[in-house]
């Protein structure tokens, strides 16, 4: 297989599949990812497959399945674990972040926790509570953890795959409302390092900065301004921690202008660090504020409000003309 | 698969088990309607058949009225939860949590509550709810996605619907910690699920239970199924039988027998009420529809085993019961039905009527004391909103909403 039109959700299965095939060390847990092949079916057929050894459906206990990663992986194992939706990620967050984020540190680096936690993340497919939020920044605070989030089907099939191989902790965040969208995967052409930023659009007025799900409608918004003759230069981020401020601050040296674009909310997310960082390096190339669009300091609404709480064409627009006027 | 594995987890810890003796009947019965049931340990007053049966722990004597009144919240639950099936199907309700096959489970545990106790459910108790007068409309709410509760827990005592597997077995134990502080003798119980029986959060509140003595009844409702994954992928013991590890009493009950359901949770109710601490409460039922509708049971289950099952249907044991007897008549299920049609068109068009939220509704209720940060969001979407409406005069949106 060489280059194939793949769903993103499809891509991460074929990757979880290679994996499984290149690593007997790899193994994939989680709640009904057996026979159901997960609730969004991306470990469909892996236990068909590989067998209950390797694709191993866990009690419904997300501490026990994160701390049973680490130990797992204590013994050698590259657990690959997946956690159902976003908002169930908190029951291990303890084991996370306490546990799972230290151990190399605290092993003065005579340990590695080659763990994976996918989580399908953020909105706009109308479900019901705590399975539409994008928690992101709360990994990203963390020392220890990578936080990662492919926007396209490339990116998932290369970016789990280096997320599998990695030696430290990985938060991968999957983009749920992407995981239908089709797009070329090329599994011999191996791209740039997981941390390392992608330019989507090349422009010279304004940069997007996104990330995930975000970054489709950072496209559409740049392919819209360009309609009024606006040139916008779209980075997709695709690491959350680290994050690849040499490329943004490339892009905003050439173009002068930045916003960022989340659905998480914008008070201390992951648009503020990238603000920050940005105004002390380029603080002489802006011509104006980093804006930031993203959610709002509310509970993530019900579904028939997401719409309007998620950032949109208009809104991601809105803040482009606003920048633009500076 | 569940049989074989159901059957292989049993002998160990259950051969020694002081109340196998007692409900040896039980058992008997049980065993030969199939491995999956082999439950020496199961109450049960009204067999599958429609027979009544004694239990030495558990008797109970009901009048025809109150027996056609448990009747009638089956009949009226199962209908609304299938108005919940077909609103879902045509675009009405975003998402739903079917009950089917779980109706005696609990509309027998909501019965035995009082007014003053208090209720604590997962996602499914739409039948719990019914018994505690919540309006059913009020449940689609969160399910059309206009709100994430959307009832005021005090007026029926009957708390939000909780999503995180598990989480509300330690609210309803702090909330009985705090009743016995008041020295109140009201019970508090908690719903949950036998998948949700492997979180952490489930055996603390076990432990915190029964430290503090707390008046709360666990209620687990072991459909079977948490999702694809049958009860052995949860737990290699009797469920139930847990809770003597922590220090307090367990007990099977058939869950599709709405008679036991109600006389083993008045019993556990009562108990706590006295003071002497929680219980666990097995309910063994099944969940006969898709885990939501976004589920597709047929990739993890075989139709014969819900088969086996509908044979066990809470609803009709009972109504075999009530016509056998001669307790009900054939004017009172014409009645019925025609009540039960009455709720399906009123649920119905409730729910068409429902309103979108307004879209200002993200901002409120974010605190109590209200916040600086949230009143500063709302006013710059307010205007960003408004800039819609002067685009025409002003040319462009842009600047409004600065
Ligand atoms: C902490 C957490 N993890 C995962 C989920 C996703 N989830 C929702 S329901 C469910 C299965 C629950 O099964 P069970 O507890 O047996 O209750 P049932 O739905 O069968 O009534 C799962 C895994 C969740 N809601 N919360």
């Amino acid at each position: 297989m060489a280059a194939q039109n793949l769903p993103l959700a499809k891509a991460l299965n074929e990757s979880l599949r290679k994996a499984l095939e290149t690593d007997p060390k790899v193994v994939l847990m989680g709640e009904d990812i057996g026979k159901l092949g997960g609730v969004f079916r991306i470990t469909d057929g892996l236990q068909k497959d590989f067998g209950e050894e390797r694709v191993i459906d866990t009690p419904l206990a997300e501490s026990g399945i994160v701390g049973t990663a680490i130990g797992l992986a204590l013994r050698g194992y590259r657990p690959v674990v997946e956690i159902q939706f976003d908002g169930f990620v908190f029951p291990a967050y303890d084991q996370i972040v306490t546990q799972l984020a230290k151990m190399h540190a605290r092993a003065l680096g005579k340990i590695k926790m080659p763990v994976v936690i996918r989580i399908p993340y953020g909105g706009g497919i109308g479900a019901v509570e705590h399975h539409s939020e994008s928690p992101e920044a709360l990994f990203a605070h963390v020392p220890g953890l990578k936080v990662v989030s492919p926007s396209n089907s490339s990116d998932a099939y290369w970016m789990l795959q280096q997320a599998i191989q990695s030696d430290d902790p990985v938060i991968f965040f999957e983009p749920k409302r992407r995981y239908w969208d089709k797009g070329e995967v090329d599994t011999e052409a191996f791209p740039g390092p997981l941390h390392k930023a992608r330019t989507v659009r090349e422009g010279t007025d304004l940069t997007l900065v996104a990330y995930g799900p975000m970054v489709k409608v950072c496209v559409e918004a740049a392919a819209a301004a360009a309609e009024e003759g606006k040139s916008i230069e779209v980075l997709d981020l695709r690491s959350m921690s680290p994050i690849d401020f040499d490329a943004i601050q490339a892009s905003v040296e050439k173009t002068r202008r930045l916003v960022v674009v989340h659905e998480a909310p914008v008070f201390y997310g992951s648009g503020a660090e990238i603000a920050a960082r940005i105004t002390e390096r380029c603080f002489y190339h802006l011509e104006s504020p980093v804006l930031r669009v993203g959610g709002f300091h509310a509970p993530y609404p019900p579904a028939r409000l997401e719409e309007e709480y998620l950032p949109g064409l208009d809104r991601v627009l809105d803040a482009v003309d606003r920048s633009l006027a500076y | 698969m569940t049989v074989e594995s159901t059957a292989a987890r049993k002998p160990r810890r259950t051969s020694g088990s002081k109340r196998a003796s007692a409900t040896t009947a039980t058992a008997k019965k049980a065993a030969k309607a199939g491995a999956q049931n082999v439950t020496p340990e199961q109450v049960q007053l009204l067999t599958p058949e429609g027979k009544r049966v004694e239990h030495p722990d558990y008797s109970i004597d009901l009048s025809p009225e109150e027996l056609r009144g448990l009747y009638r919240d089956m009949v009226l639950t199962r209908r609304f939860d299938a108005e919940g099936t077909t609103l879902q199907r045509q675009g009405e309700l975003g998402l739903w949590a079917s009950l089917l096959g779980q109706e005696a489970a609990q509309i027998g545990s909501g019965r035995a509550t009082r007014e003053d106790d208090y209720v604590f459910p997962t996602y499914r108790e739409h039948g719990v709810a019914w018994t505690r007068g919540v309006d059913p409309v009020n449940l689609l709410g969160m399910f059309r996605g206009v709100n994430h509760g959307g009832w005021d827990p005090n007026s029926n005592n009957f708390h939000l619907y909780t999503i995180v597997i598990g989480s509300q077995t330690l609210h309803a134990t702090g909330y009985a910690m705090g009743v016995a502080k008041d020295g109140a003798d009201s019970a508090v119980i908690a719903y949950f699920g036998d998948g949700a029986s492997s979180q952490g959060d489930v055996m603390e509140a076990f432990n915190f239970g029964a430290v503090y003595n707390a008046p709360v009844v666990f209620f687990c409702q072991n459909n079977q199924w948490a999702i694809s994954e049958p009860t052995e992928k949860q737990m290699r013991v009797p469920l139930y039988q847990r809770a003597q590890g922590f220090g307090f009493p367990g007990v099977r009950v058939d869950g599709n027998d709405v008679l036991a359901c109600l006389a083993v949770t008045k019993a556990a109710l009562e108990r706590a009420r006295r003071g002497e601490g929680p219980t666990l409460i097995e309910a063994f039922t099944y969940r006969m529809a898709a885990h939501t509708t976004t589920d597709d049971p047929t990739r993890y289950r075989q139709d014969e085993e819900r088969e086996a099952w509908e044979a066990k249907d809470p609803i009709l044991r009972l109504r075999t019961y009530l016509e056998a007897e001669g307790l009900a008549d054939e004017a009172f299920f014409q009645e019925l039905e025609e009540e039960g049609e009455k709720l399906g068109k009123h649920v119905r068009e409730a729910v068409r009527a429902m309103p979108d939220p307004d879209v200002m509704a993200i901002f409120e209720n974010v605190y109590a004391d209200g916040s600086a940060l949230v009143d500063e969001e709302r006013a710059q979407f307010a205007a960003y909103q408004a800039s819609f409406s002067t685009v025409s005069d002003s040319g462009s949106a842009a600047g409004e909403a600065k």
